[in-house]
């Protein structure tokens, strides 16, 4: 069964970790790119993406005339979907395992970040022979 | 012939020669894993160089030859490594005997034994068999289960992980252990199956059938042991439920149940096929689970109409199936067929009972089903919020959409 592990966090956080230094920001990349080689050699690993900054972020929306309406200036305290990962796994315990590892990836001077991961399943095309 | 249907032919050859040549190969050099690549090496070489050079007289006999050349040279590059590293290797290691000749049907058997062995988890074993016994590439297997190609060639080669830790030898198991591993091999096949069993039909063009591929593996097993009804019975179900493919979605992808499916289209060779095979398994006596579902199956085949479906005979099948197993989705079914016989109340009596089983009272299907017997009851303002329950907990996009429908259409003003 296929999970996306979602992270989330706000602008304020963003702009946190770009003050943070150079050794901690390598510290947490390298972890996460050993946590995509475990989980490929596990063969779990589906996909992963980062995604460009919350201050980008713009919401669309079709007005009643079908014209596009577009929101851009966001309260600090919004939630972002900054990433994902996307795994194929024997059961929802071991999505929450993974899930576990990417929330305690390391921030500042090596400290588990604790992130909030949501976890979310895929849902699927097959289907069970109705009644 | 012209070129795209000799391709297919070849594609064909090559999957059917493909876990004899390994056995072969296996026997000769007793290393499965190796042996494994080397074969997948000659399919390729084989799939290039076919449809320039044509078809070899004897294509299995070329297989082995390229297949056991890679092996010799993967050998000599293990001897010059294990010599630098030990001046005492003994040079007799590396000899390999001379090719046994045995039945290719027992290789192809042993390798189902191996591939679906206990120890592999599910993934594994899928991987594993649809690759050595199947002739895929771990690309086309990657494809089928939408994953990247990278994660399932580190299936295969933990499942091969496992086969040489566990020490399996390439052999018959014994008498004692046969059945257990053969119920391993059928289940395998049954899984891979039902991973296929996907509701749209046009999304899927560029993805391997895994149905198609389940039926021609089973169709090879039973072509190993005829004498086995649950493999028998297991192919009965199979082409049986295949047969309803093109009748299941309509024209939106949306799902369509049984009783309301157009039953001209129903592939009428699958099911003469399916039930032939039955018919034989039945007269043999042993009658397990995969026959009995086969047989519940039939019986709605053989229905031109819904209402003239046999249901006391599916319910006497349900009785028989529950026996043979303590499988709450049994048991749900047979609430259906309680219904259609003694009429809705008895089905949901039924299911009271079932909603105190742990492993199913929080599970949609069971919500599905009362959704459907509180209909038939007339209690249709139930039946919606059962319908909307049991949208909630899907985990499969179409039936999610199929609930939700029904529960609509109930609830018009």
């Amino acid at each position: 069964m296929k999970y996306i592990l979602l992270m989330t966090g706000t602008k304020a956080g963003v702009d946190t970790y770009r003050a943070w230094s150079e050794r901690d920001i390598q510290a947490h990349f390298a972890f996460l790119a050993r946590l995509n080689k475990e989980l490929t050699e596990s063969g779990e690993f589906v996909g992963t993406s980062p995604l460009g900054p919350p201050d980008q972020a713009k919401v669309v929306r079709a007005g009643q005339d079908g014209v596009p309406v577009t929101d851009g200036v966001f309260p600090e305290s919004k939630e972002f979907l900054l990433g994902y990962w996307i795994v194929d796994v024997e059961s929802p315990e071991r999505a929450y395992e993974i899930a576990a590892k990417l929330s305690g990836a390391p921030g500042p001077a090596g400290a588990r970040l604790s992130m909030p991961i949501e976890v979310r399943q895929i849902m699927t095309s097959r289907t069970a022979e109705l009644p | 012939m012209n070129a795209p249907s000799s391709e297919v032919g070849h594609e064909r050859l090559l999957r059917e020669l493909a876990p004899q040549v390994l056995g072969a190969v296996i026997r000769r050099f007793r290393d499965f894993s190796a042996a494994e690549d080397a074969v997948q090496e000659a399919l390729l070489a084989a799939a290039v160089q076919w449809p320039r050079g044509g078809v070899p007289a004897n294509p299995r006999a070329w297989l082995i030859q390229v297949a056991a050349r890679r092996m010799t040279d993967h050998i000599r590059q293990e001897v010059a490594r294990r010599r630098r590293e030990t001046e005492a290797f003994q040079e007799s290691d590396s000899v390999a005997p001379a090719f046994e000749i045995e039945s290719d049907l027992d290789d192809t058997l042993m390798l189902l034994f191996m591939c679906c062995h206990p120890a592999l988890s599910a993934a594994s074993a899928i991987a594993l068999t649809l690759r050595a016994v199947g002739g895929l590439t771990t690309a086309e297997i990657a494809k089928a289960f939408l994953v990247p190609e990278a994660t399932m060639a580190q299936r295969i080669s933990r499942a091969k992980q496992s086969i040489r830790s566990s020490g399996v030898p390439f052999q018959m198991p014994g008498s004692e252990e046969r059945a257990p591993r053969l119920r391993a091999v059928t289940h395998v096949l049954y899984l891979i199956f039902n991973e296929g069993y996907v509701a749209s039909a046009g999304s899927q063009v560029q993805r391997l059938e895994l149905t198609s591929e389940a039926i021609r593996l089973m169709r090879i097993l039973q072509r190993l042991v005829p004498e086995d009804g649950e493999v028998a019975g297991l192919l009965a179900l199979m082409l049986l439920t295949d047969a309803r493919r093109a009748a299941r979605t309509g024209p939106a992808e949306e799902l369509i149940p049984l009783s309301q499916q157009d039953r001209s289209l129903w592939d009428a060779g699958e099911i003469a096929e399916g039930v032939a095979l039955l018919t034989a398994a039945l007269a043999k006596g042993l009658i397990g689970p995969y026959q009995l579902q086969a047989a519940i199956s039939a019986v709605h085949s053989e229905a031109a109409r819904p209402e003239d479906t046999d249901w006391p005979q599916i319910l006497a099948l349900y009785d028989l199936l529950k026996r043979t197993s303590d499988n709450p989705m049994v048991t749900l079914n047979h609430a259906i067929a309680v219904a259609m016989v003694r009429g809705p109340d008895a089905g949901l009596e039924l299911l009271d009972q079932l909603s105190r089983d742990g492993r199913v009272a929080e599970h949609y299907r069971l919500h599905a089903v009362r959704a459907h017997l509180l209909e038939m009851s007339g209690d249709l303002d139930g039946a919606a919020t059962h319908y909307r329950i049991a949208a909630a907990r899907t985990s499969s996009q179409p039936e999610q959409v199929y609930l939700l429908t029904q529960a609509a259409r109930l609830s018009k003003p």
